[in-house]
């Protein structure tokens, strides 16, 4: 019986017409997108104004919040440069720092496959606890839940954090303007190529590094400076490419990238090359976009140098309104071509 | 990075591109021959540096774009059965069957497997004697090496749980049926420098003299297609009809002799149908009787499927050089990377991908003012 309908909570809208879950859908690119707009945003989307965000903006007594979440599934656990403790303490607290916020307390929830090594469980509780320090964050709550052997790929982690916000702009795509300056805070693509080196077995010349890494300090620095950021968005799943394309189809403006300024480290291109992989949609766990107006520009990179994770940060493009919703990147040989978002996992061509 | 970045020059391709205007006199229309070549021109804006004259059509070397509804139908089947791990590329696994596609198949459940080599598989065929393991091996010239060796392998190893489901395709004849259709446009070829790796390129020299069209084996980086069009264009102008090595840093003109060896041992030349064209009669590969026993549809007894292109599709069109992606009327409308009508459009070197991905939207002048600064 069809109660449901009956009552009025009427079926979702069908999510294009896939009849099953496809890896795709959690992918960052058209699908994951769909997800959301079709079925997610339907069921609970009153906040709509901050969907394809980072984190959500909370306003709780006088305090505004910013609070996010993020599950961790990455196979393997252990990769050069982290591993899945890292990840879920970092990731968490990047998202809150792309909401401008800065990240002050987090929840760990465990899914553990029955039979993982308790030392490899240690080892990741460690290096959460490492990184949770460097970040500055305190991990105060927490769940564990073990599964049966064969239903988890050794263990799974979510993690979800709060974090102040102590500025008054909105650090939104709707907040972007054309003139702003596309600022990138360093070498794209290194996570998800040492992951899939990692997972696939690969053998490169030297191994590729993660460059999994909190950001918060960074960006908090850049709002100290006074410098009017209007968005920042952390370049995981999906890469720079979808990134940049979700905010210009939100902001309803056209961003130029220059193909020639974005850093991409030789080991990485080289694996890309091989693979036939575009860096632009590889997954970065320590690197972020901000916009800024043009004339902060030079500022706000002076500022985002003077720290490790960002000292590579570069000019790579500028937002303009010739053009709705669209981003174009000016390539090596001087021609434009079309960004796209990804519609699907990238996959390992033929030849 | 070496040998990528001496490629992609900006004044060294501004110089190609002067060149080109100076020696130019009239239309011409060329077909580079690979997909890989197609997406670079895309990719970089290769053709927005020629003169207007000269005109770029893409040609079928989209392995993945040219395998048949059928096979994918046998595959999606044989991927389906319990016991089995399906081994493919992962180019494959999103290209549209007629219902569905192989990353559908796992998504219900059937463990299909990307690998990056044939001999991934028969490692795999190895660690599990109790599973069939079947690899689909798809491609041109350029894989079908590493195919023959990993059935090579297998039949060494006795491994009996290891088939292989093949639909390998040739080169030259596909740019015969090309050449020899009445309304063929193509007036010269950039041929496919990967596949001339392993064959050399003596047997496009007959091509060329009897269909008096200009053949450059040319690269795959902008530079070398910059390349090799002032080749071809040169050629024409001054009315030769030669084939011309452009991408001699990898390849000679006899090829990789071992390596065309072992296909000859492992495989047999066959008629075989290319989506969206029809069949071209010897312009396939198949096993060899000696080694039929690896022979995946034999082996689970899947019979030829015979299922219809979708009628609106004009891949083949497209991929015989007599129409470009954006002159179909589905395109990026009623076809899409998400709702493909054919394996153009998914495929990471075919054309309808390439100009979704990078021309889909019309790019506003003034891109000449960006001002960004690398530091």
């Amino acid at each position: 019986m069809p109660t449901d309908l009956a009552s009025g909570a009427a079926c979702p809208v069908p999510i294009g017409d896939h009849t099953h879950v496809l890896l795709a859908h959690g992918g960052g690119g058209r699908l994951t997108n769909r997800l959301i707009d079709s079925l997610f945003l339907p069921a609970f989307g009153d906040s709509a104004v901050h969907a394809h965000h980072d984190g959500a903006h909370l306003h709780i007594g006088g305090a505004r919040l910013a609070f996010s979440t993020d599950s961790y599934v990455v196979r393997p656990m252990f990769f050069p440069g982290g591993d899945i403790g890292t990840l879920a303490i970092n990731g968490t607290v990047n998202d809150l720092a792309m909401c401008g916020a800065r990240p002050q307390f987090l929840s760990v929830g465990f899914v553990i496959e029955e039979g993982l090594p308790m030392e490899s469980l240690q080892r990741i509780v460690a290096s959460m606890r490492t990184t949770a320090r460097a970040a500055g964050v305190a991990v105060v709550t927490g769940d564990t839940k073990v599964v049966d052997r064969g239903k988890g790929d050794g263990v799974y982690v979510n993690t979800a954090g709060v974090g102040l916000i102590e500025h008054d702009g909105l650090i939104a795509p709707a907040s972007v303007r054309p003139g702003d300056a596309v600022l990138l805070s360093g070498d794209i693509g290194r996570h998800g190529m040492a992951v899939m080196a990692a997972r696939e077995g690969l053998q490169f010349e030297s191994a590729i590094e993660s460059d999994c890494a909190p950001v918060a300090a960074p960006v908090l620095a850049l709002l100290a400076a006074g410098i009017p950021v209007h968005c920042l968005r952390d370049l995981t799943r999906g890469g720079m490419a979808s990134a940049t394309v979700e905010i210009a189809e939100t902001a309803g403006l056209h961003i130029r990238l220059d193909e020639a300024a974005i850093p991409i480290r030789e080991d990485v291109r080289g694996a890309c090359e091989i693979l036939g992989f575009d860096p632009l949609y590889v997954a970065n766990e320590g690197r972020f976009i901000a916009f800024v107006p043009a004339d902060a520009a030079d500022r706000a990179l002076e500022v985002l140098r003077g720290f490790e994770v960002s000292r590579a940060a570069a000019l790579v493009g500028m937002v303009s309104d010739t053009s709705r919703g669209l981003v174009t990147l000016k390539s090596r040989i001087g021609a434009t071509r079309v960004v796209d978002m990804l519609s699907g996992e990238q996959l390992p061509r033929i030849c | 990075m070496r040998f990528i970045d001496e490629y992609r020059d900006p004044d060294a391709a501004a110089g190609y591109a002067r060149a080109l205007r100076r020696i130019t006199t009239r239309p011409w229309t060329l077909m580079e021959v690979c997909g890989g070549q197609t997406h670079a021109i895309v990719k970089f804006g290769v053709d927005e540096l020629l003169p207007p004259e000269v005109t770029l059509v893409h040609g079928p070397g989209c392995p993945v774009c040219v395998t048949p509804l059928g096979l994918i139908e046998k595959a999606i089947e044989i991927a389906s059965l319990p016991g089995v791990i399906f081994c493919s590329f992962g180019d494959m696994l999103r290209v549209p069957g007629r219902e569905h596609d192989l990353l559908t198949v796992k998504a219900r459940g059937g463990d299909v497997r990307i690998v990056y080599s044939p001999l991934d598989a028969v490692a795999l065929a190895r660690v599990h004697p109790d599973r069939e393991v079947v690899f689909f091996a798809v491609g041109f010239e350029t894989t079908a090496p590493a195919n023959a060796m990993a059935v090579y392998q297998a039949a060494r190893a006795g491994l009996a749980n290891f088939s292989m489901l093949v639909s390998h395709v040739l080169v030259p004849p596909a740019m015969e049926a090309i050449l020899s259709s009445p309304k063929c446009r193509v007036q010269g070829f950039l041929a496919a420098g990967h596949v001339c790796t392993v064959m050399g390129y003596t047997e496009y020299e007959p091509l060329a003299a009897r269909y008096i069209v200009p053949i450059v084996v040319t690269g795959f980086e902008p530079l070398d297609i910059l390349q090799g069009v002032y080749m071809c264009v040169k050629q024409l102008e001054e009315g030769r009809a030669e084939v011309e090595n452009q991408y001699a840093r990898a390849v000679r003109r006899d090829g990789n002799q071992p390596a065309q060896q072992l296909v000859r041992e492992v495989f047999r030349v066959v008629p075989r149908k290319w989506r969206g064209v029809g069949e071209i009669p010897q312009s396939g590969l198949a096993l060899a009787r000696p080694y039929q026993s690896f022979d995946a549809g034999l082996r689970f007894g899947i019979a030829g499927h015979t299922a219809d292109e979708p009628t609106e599709c004009c891949s083949g069109l497209i991929m015989q050089g007599l129409m470009k992606p954006r002159e179909c009327s589905a395109f990026g409308t009623r076809c899409t990377p998400e709702h493909p009508l054919g394996a153009t459009m998914v495929s990471s070197e075919g054309a309808c991908a390439a100009y979704y991905h990078y021309r889909r939207l019309d790019i506003p002048r003034q891109e000449a003012e960006v001002a960004t600064h690398a530091d």
